[in-house]
């Protein structure tokens, strides 16, 4: 059968790294083919050259048996090729129906009323459930990546490009996703799924092309195929899926904390009661739907977050315990506490996008130098010794962080912070958007931290990576803890549970009266 | 009521060039480009109509019939204007310098070429500055309407100006209903906010930012030629612009972005510039001076405090766009 899209060869290279190098791949119609490559494998650089967004350097894209060359999105459009980015390219003041025929050619007048009409009903075929009218701003990371797809289908494309569409979504909307994309295979469309999730690309695809360092490995029939295997070729060699845990071994009080409560900004309760004791040699997991608190949490610890009662006592060997809720993170360190924290936005809170290496590793350093003057020098060593030590794959310590994948810049932020020695360091979702084997990396790192002796709060959503890393787990259930369990001896069904309900809380009390009449 | 309807005339006529300049900036912002050349656009309009009208006068020897003047100075401010954002597209846009600097480059090269031209062109005049015949400045006097302008009240108060007045009232209400209700303003809008999805969305970033960025430069230039032709009735003054082009840059924001508000905010500012002549405060001139700076700073705080997303600058304002930038 004709394939709808052909590459040969495909290569483009950007400053000194080649990000695709001779890639060659085919997508059938009537087929999901998932693209499965580690961060920074090529996978999105390569998307981007078949809609046009790069150019490539050299080799050959075919689309229905012929050789075209795409200059703009315009141009894959025009050839039936549709993309949904990783980031959504949406205008956030505009509303959906707006970014959806955003750069159609329709006459000069725009018909609110005709294209409003007609996307509600493309909506209402499909059950996406979108409200035409409204603003981008207002919406969910799901709903706009509804939008995307919308768009896309409105466009009447063939060929889709969806770029990680799941590493925004909740379980449910994943598999509200996939139905919709079984559903547009069933219709004749040729559909591309790049992850670097092994469940999913099984759950969903036909065929996979793996990618490893901008090369093609393979392509094999997903029937014929296991994760295990999976893995390997796309991390070149065999590695272990489990991940250790060692054991605890001085394990003493780090951090007491007592009857912490804190208000957001509009004075509703963000963390309630919460009372805890974080060992020295331990990972305590934290658990929890999004949003129940977690952030809060972890910045009132770091001193980020105005407290309005409680008590956050460390636990020093030799100066007795010292209270550090309401200090800010200045004040922290120079009580000679040592407290490190990965926060969630990586780019944002964490890294300056725009500095390069050093700079960034000297943000934690830069009163360390003689009078006005900041310690440069230092600051580049010790990036060099993490560019080395933690494999970082960068064109230089000069270059901004923003140009790096998702797991190198994770890289640059934990190494900066376990490098200033810790003894409590606290991280926030430190594998959200990385490759297996970047997290592994980073699992790892977690663990030598522990067997330093360092105290570790890892907040995580992965409960299967939860239940094997972690020692304990703290489950947050709407600010409140719900329950702190040994992750050895538990289930993900029972830390399931209390993530939705706080035993003996107000909410669980009509359930006891049903079960007690 | 006299007084009211003359400070509410003197308000409209201060007004209208910074009318212009904010319309123009207006349309150039929404591109995405942050064009502070708008006082040099303005000189550089106002040097070029004038001189439009003047040279050809010299040259055939003729008077140039009133609404023809109009005309040949509206294309010599708008070309002229158009020319000077040209060049800050080209470098700001196809070169990707930085956009303040180079504003602020174009603004001072205005000023150079306005003042240059104005005074050479008074040389080779007999008279010894450049001005142009009396039945030029006829098409640039205060129309008499009839029916409307004879209206108690509502004639003298709407119906009693310029012909550039009205223009500069059309070309706001046309801005605002392309910006709304066009494809094309849809689009440019798109560009302001958002390059990367308009480049994914197959529209031409590169083209709506030339084509705003000029034409906004074009309508800037018109403001300027405004003062030439009609604040200084037709005679070349030396640094007459200067300070509109800052203040119409004040305006954009006192408008947030909108060609209505902005009819407002002309009037506002207009009328606290010769507010001092109007309005007897037993205060000092410099003060009243102040006023429009304050109107400004008063507004950014309102404007920051009340967040709303649609009074926000274009999210990618003053940003250049690199399609392979990573």
């Amino acid at each position: 059968m004709q394939p709808a899209i052909q590459t040969h060869n495909l290569t483009k290279t950007f400053d000194q790294v080649v990000a695709n190098d001779r890639v060659s791949f085919d997508v059938r119609r009537g087929e999901i083919l998932a693209l499965l490559g580690e961060n920074g494998s090529g996978k999105t650089t390569l998307m981007n050259m078949l809609f046009g967004i790069y150019f490539p350097d050299s080799g050959e894209i075919e689309v229905g048996g012929k050789e075209v060359s795409i200059l703009s999105p315009k141009d894959a459009y025009d050839l039936g090729i549709g993309m949904v980015h990783q980031h959504f390219k949406l205008v956030d003041i505009l509303t959906a129906a707006d970014n959806i025929v955003l750069g159609l050619d329709t006459g000069a007048l725009l018909n609110r009323k005709a294209y409003t009409q007609e996307i509600r009903e493309i909506s209402e075929r499909y059950g996406f459930g979108l409200d035409p009218e409204k603003k981008i701003y207002n919406m969910s990371v799901s709903e706009k990546q509804t939008v995307e797809i919308v768009k896309v289908l409105y466009r009447g494309a063939e060929i889709l490009i969806l770029d990680e569409p799941t590493a925004v979504l909740t379980p449910q909307e994943t598999e509200r996703l996939f139905v919709t994309l079984r559903n547009m295979r069933e219709d004749g469309k040729a559909i591309v799924i790049i992850t670097h999730k092994l469940h999913e690309v099984l759950a969903v695809s036909d065929r996979v092309h793996i990618l490893r360092k901008g090369k093609s490995i393979a392509t094999v029939n997903t029937a014929e195929t296991n994760q295990q295997e999976l893995t390997e070729m796309m991390v070149g060699r065999s590695i272990s899926l489990k991940i250790d845990r060692p054991v605890c071994e001085k394990c003493c009080d780090k951090l007491d904390i007592k009857g912490l409560n804190c208000l957001t900004p509009d004075g509703v309760k963000a963390l309630q009661n919460v009372s805890f004791t974080l060992k020295a040699g331990e990972i305590l997991g934290v658990a929890g739907i999004a949003g129940s608190g977690q952030k809060e949490l972890c910045e009132a610890l770091a001193g980020l977050y105005p407290v309005a009662s409680g008590s956050v006592m460390f636990c020093d060997e030799d100066e007795g315990k010292i209270e550090l809720a309401g200090k800010t993170p200045k004040e922290i360190a120079r009580l000679g506490v040592s407290m490190a924290f990965v926060p969630e936005d990586r780019l944002g809170m964490g890294l300056v996008a725009n500095m390069d290496m050093t700079d960034n590793v000297m943000l934690r350093y830069y009163d360390k130098g003689k009078g006005p003057f900041v310690d440069r020098k230092s600051s580049r060593t010790l990036a060099e010794s993490l560019i080395e030590q933690l494999a970082i794959v960068t064109p230089g310590v000069s270059k901004p962080v923003r140009r790096m994948s998702g797991g190198n810049v994770q890289k640059v932020l934990l190494g900066r912070e376990i490098a200033s020695a810790p003894e409590v360091l606290i991280v926030a979702y430190p594998v959200r958007g990385l490759d297996i084997n970047s997290s592994y990396t980073i699992y790892d790192l977690l663990n030598q931290q522990k067997q330093k002796g360092v105290a570790v709060l890892f907040i995580g959503e992965d409960l299967d990576v939860l239940l094997e890393l972690a020692d304990r787990i703290l489950v947050l259930c709407g600010g409140q803890i719900s329950g702190i369990v040994d992750a050895a001896a538990t289930t993900k069904e029972e830390v399931g549970l209390l993530m939705t309900h706080v035993p003996g809380s107000d909410t669980d009390k009509p359930v006891e009266e049903v079960s007690s009449s | 009521m006299d007084i009211f309807i003359n400070f509410f005339n003197a308000a409209v006529l201060a007004g209208t060039p910074l009318l212009f300049g904010t319309l123009g900036e207006i349309l150039t912002e929404k591109s995405g480009n942050l064009n502070l050349g708008v006082e040099g656009m303005m000189f550089m309009g106002a040097v070029s109509g004038l001189a439009a009208v003047f040279l050809l006068e010299v040259g055939l020897g003729i008077e140039i019939a009133g609404a023809l003047a109009v005309l040949i100075a509206i294309a010599g401010a708008f070309i002229a204007g158009a020319l000077g954002a040209f060049i800050y597209s080209v470098l700001v846009v196809s070169l990707r310098t930085q956009q303040n600097v180079t504003g602020l480059a174009l603004t001072i090269f205005g000023i150079g070429f306005g003042n240059f031209f104005g005074e050479y062109f008074g040389r080779t005049s007999p008279i010894g500055f450049m001005t142009v015949s009396l039945s030029a400045r006829q098409g640039f006097s205060n129309l008499s309407i009839p029916v409307l302008s004879d209206i108690p009240i509502l004639g003298p108060l709407l119906f009693s100006y310029n012909i550039l007045v009205y223009l500069a009232v059309v070309i706001a209400v046309a801005m605002a209903f392309f910006l709304s209700r066009t494809r094309w303003g849809l689009n440019l809008r798109a560009v302001g906010e958002n390059p990367a999805t308009a480049d994914a969305a197959s529209i031409n970033v590169t083209r709506y930012k030339y084509l705003a960025t000029c034409i906004g430069g074009g309508i800037c230039g018109i403001g300027g030629m405004y003062i030439s032709m009609v604040t200084t009735s037709g005679v070349w003054v030396h640094n007459s612009v200067q300070g509109f082009g800052w203040i119409a840059v004040a305006l954009v924001i006192f408008a947030t972005w909108s060609p209505k508000r902005a009819l407002v905010g002309s009037l506002v500012f207009g009328g606290l510039t010769v507010m001092r002549f109007y309005v007897p405060l037993g205060i000092p001139m410099q003060i009243y001076d102040t006023f429009p700076f304050l109107a400004t700073i008063l507004v950014l705080i309102v404007t920051s405090i009340r967040q709303i997303k649609e009074h926000s600058p274009p999210a990618q304002l003053g940003i250049n766009y690199f399609r392979e930038e990573r």
